[in-house]
């Protein structure tokens, strides 16, 4: 339990606080949304094509819809983790030196690799970014992508990654109140639409949400 | 030592520095800590891997106090 509620979440005071069911509700939602978009397309192109067989191409074009649709929004979660533009070499190496005293080896290792700092927490396992954390669910399959940042564009990397981990550790509940949900689903999907160098932190963080093998 | 830094554009600035002896240090401290949190920081005192706790007074034991911007969704 969190001893103090994070202080931002007074800016958002008509949202329920995050909490385990409600998670596990936004993430059944977001399936069956992703399947409302999906399974129209897929039907309509079949009657289509059972139809008219000369209808093939528009029905490749539905088909090709509910292909990409739930491609976007997958992209769309991938892109909280984008790596926004570096300050001087000065400012960022003060900040890495600071987030690294924040972080065991491990994660400041992770960090040096992919730009993104793991942290686990009672949710699951988050992924850190920049401007947004992704949170493996235990299990590690299904992935939440949250937009949330600190709103100051002069902060080298490092400093907008502390500042996520600072409030993340403070409240974590109370973080994943003040972030908006990008997107919601499997981790697999997630992946394909992660840049190739951060994909080993969404990896490690898998594994470290999936269960233990005895 | 204990330390008040401000995360900002330069990395971090130290703001003040104070040992619990020294009362002239721990009164520029406790001003300057409130200076920040009037100026819109949050004052965070780290407790290890996985904790952290916010602060409004200046906790004059602790080893490191950071002062962070709000965050926002979006």
């Amino acid at each position: 339990m969190t001893a103090e509620p994070l202080r931002e979440t007074a800016a958002v005071y008509w949202r329920p606080r995050v909490d385990d069911a409600r998670l596990v509700r936004r993430g059944r939602i977001w399936t069956l949304t992703t399947v409302a978009h999906t399974i129209p397309y897929g039907i309509a192109s079949a009657v289509l094509l059972s139809l008219e067989p000369l209808t093939a191409p528009l029905a490749a074009i539905l088909v090709a819809h509910a292909w990409v649709i739930p491609a976007l929004y997958a992209k769309r979660g991938a892109n909280v983790l984008k790596p926004r533009p570096r300050a001087a070499a000065g400012p960022e190496q003060t900040a890495v030196g600071l987030l690294g005293d924040l972080v065991g080896h491990d994660a400041r290792d992770l960090h040096a690799r992919t730009g993104l700092v793991l942290e686990r927490g009672t949710l699951g396992v988050w992924l850190v970014g920049e401007s947004g954390a992704v949170l493996v669910r235990p299990g590690g399959r299904r992935v939440h992508c949250w937009c949330v940042h600190v709103d100051d564009k002069t902060l080298p990397s490092a400093d907008r990654i502390a500042h996520l981990l600072l409030a993340l550790r403070t409240d974590e509940h109370g973080f994943a109140t003040v972030a908006n949900l990008a997107f919601s689903g499997a981790r697999r999907r997630l992946r394909r639409r992660l840049h190739p160098a951060m994909r080993p932190a969404l990896d490690a963080a898998g594994e470290a949400a999936a269960p233990a093998v005895p | 030592m204990a330390r008040l830094i401000r995360m900002d554009g330069t990395g971090h600035t130290t703001v003040a520095e104070w040992t619990a002896e020294d009362a002239q240090a721990v009164e520029a401290a406790v001003a300057a800590f409130r200076e920040q949190l009037d100026a819109g920081y949050y004052a965070v005192v780290s407790e290890g891997e996985g904790r952290a706790r916010q602060v409004d007074e200046l906790p004059l034991d602790a080893p490191l106090v950071i002062l962070r911007r709000p965050i926002a969704g979006g």
